[in-house]
């Protein structure tokens, strides 16, 4: 009775996971062989081949370290960004709080595509089309984070900033040394949010950047299914590549994963 | 003192939000004014409102968003909580393995996600085809492009879905499962007066976010089908984008996005209360 109920959870994640598999397969094999009936379903043997022609075709390698940077620089700031605010947030009462939480609450009910018009032309009015502070300033302030953040802040004891003020601490060195270390499994949470975030950015990345050497890995992906002879195995391995990180991101820190998912949510 | 350390810290943050939400959103209400007349922008008064209730494409994005938030939303929930009760069983071996396994799909890549069930339900042969013995034209028939649609986003969200139920239902406390024991209850009686209320702010959640989900769509349509075949996947905020950056009627583009703003805000706050005021 109770191993049966493996199996149709079993049938369940096979089908959750199969996607997953088959861009494995498809990644290491030649396109049409993919079109063959009945296609493979094993790995094959041309990984380095895919990969040798993803490299000529994109220049994968450029845009990968593209992607990688831009990812690091956007959750460096964001995060730090979100915990500076968070705080600001949680423990001062100063004027524009109350609005500023407004704020926060509209940027989850609307719709970012509201935005892109508007923000596409701001972009254009000062030059700034086909750059990367195009692409990262925009979102840099994210709501989400510094919810979560606040969140975090608000469970901080008071007695221990005023502590740091009654020892002559500024203000920021309060912040960096005694209220930060406090929060880090929800930093964490929050920089694994950013990071994946960025890395899977696709529409407004799309819109700003056009030169080929400033591609990141989603845009250049798109610009490969547009084109007539679309090149499956080697997409597939540019999935798998854009997908890798973030897998291992999440299975390596699932619990702080799971506690921004839920950004206090659940308390209720 | 403390309100400037106060500004301080969220000054950054504030700036931010003022040049890049506070200005666009501003900018794009104007538009929703405006109209493009032999390449200068003037005044149109609400024509573009007016204009939404005549256009068929609006009617028709509307009408696919109402079917996934009547079809795919609730089949979603069912499956996400199906899933969070069982997982939840303490028995249960692999648990942690099942977890990973259903959540995974909600972390994917979208261009990723979109590549590989484009080449999944590609008509000929087509992986899922061939697995099934058909031959069905999953993205350019009308109704087989919104099942396909709604196989993938279930396929991507349930799992997300499920990991915030299940987290719900282990903040119920262990007591209350007992108490209900002693007091006689049987499973039936014990799920519905103990799990169920508990549950309700989770389950409410789980539905306002996914709602705003659904009414926001944008990514799915775009990447499977581009809102073909036939319109049968459009979804607004997909023609949106179209008028906006295709056609480039920015006007145009704003009243739609203004549209799904009063929905997204309507149909949270009903659901809001309808689930409120039972507890």
């Amino acid at each position: 009775m109770k191993r049966l109920a493996h199996l149709p959870l079993a049938a369940g994640a096979v089908v959750s996971l199969f996607p997953f598999y088959w861009m494995i397969v498809a990644a290491t094999h030649r396109t049409r062989d993919l079109l063959h009936s009945p296609p493979p379903f094993l790995p094959g043997d041309q990984l380095w081949e895919n990969l040798r022609r993803l490299e000529d075709t994109v220049g994968f390698t450029r845009v990968t370290v593209n992607t990688v940077g831009l990812t690091v620089v956007y959750t460096a700031l964001s995060s730090l960004i979100s915990a500076m605010c968070g705080y600001g947030l949680a423990k001062f009462r100063f004027r524009g709080r109350g609005m500023l939480l407004a704020v926060l609450l509209a940027t989850m009910m609307i719709p970012f595509q509201v935005l892109l018009v508007p923000l596409f032309q701001m972009m254009a009015n000062v030059g700034w089309i086909d750059t990367y502070q195009a692409v990262l300033l925009p979102f840099l302030a994210n709501s989400f984070g510094i919810f979560l953040m606040r969140q975090a802040f608000l469970e901080f004891p008071d007695e221990l900033i005023e502590a740091g003020r009654l020892d002559g601490c500024s203000e920021a060195r309060i912040f960096y040394r005694i209220v930060l270390p406090a929060a880090r499994p929800q930093l964490a949470a929050v920089v694994i949010f950013t990071f994946i975030s960025q890395w899977s950015a696709f529409i407004w990345p799309l819109l700003m950047l056009n030169s080929e050497e400033k591609y990141t890995i989603p845009v250049a992906l798109s610009r490969m299914i547009g084109q007539s002879h679309v090149d499956y195995s080697g997409l597939m391995l540019g999935a798998f590549i854009a997908t890798l990180p973030i897998m291992a991101v999440f299975l390596a820190f699932q619990k702080q994963f799971v506690s921004g998912l839920l950004g206090g949510s659940v308390k209720g | 003192m403390r309100g400037r350390a106060g500004w301080f810290f969220t000054a950054p943050a504030a700036a931010l939000f003022a040049v890049f939400f506070g200005y666009p959103l501003v900018a794009s209400l104007v538009q929703s004014f405006q109209t493009d007349s032999d390449g200068e922008t003037v005044w149109a008064g609400l024509d573009n409102y007016t204009r939404l209730f005549e256009d068929p494409l609006v009617g028709r994005s509307l009408v696919n968003i109402a079917l996934i938030l009547t079809v795919q939303v609730p089949l979603m929930l069912v499956i996400a909580l199906g899933l969070a009760q069982v997982l939840n069983l303490s028995w249960l071996r692999f648990r942690s393995g099942y977890r990973v396994a259903y959540f995974l799909p909600a972390v994917t890549t979208l261009v990723a996600y979109a590549v590989v069930f484009r080449v999944l339900l590609n008509t000929d042969p087509g992986l899922l085809n061939q697995l099934l013995g058909t031959h069905i034209d999953w993205l350019n028939d009308p109704t087989m492009a919104r099942v396909a649609l709604i196989g993938s986003i279930t396929w991507r969200w349930s799992g997300y879905n499920m990991v915030i139920l299940l987290a719900g239902l282990q903040a119920i406390p262990k007591e209350q499962y007992e108490a209900a024991a002693i007091d006689g209850a049987g499973s039936l009686r014990t799920y519905l007066s103990v799990i169920v209320p508990q549950l309700r702010p989770v389950l409410l959640f789980c539905l306002i976010t996914s709602t705003i989900g659904t009414l926001q769509l944008f990514d799915e349509s775009f990447v499977l089908t581009s809102g073909g075949p036939d319109n049968a996947t459009l979804t607004p905020v997909l023609y949106l984008y179209e008028n906006g950056f295709q056609q480039l009627d920015f006007g145009y583009a704003a009243a739609i996005a203004w549209l799904v703003v009063a929905l997204t805000g309507l149909l949270s706050l009903v659901q809001f209360r309808a689930l409120r005021t039972k507890s």
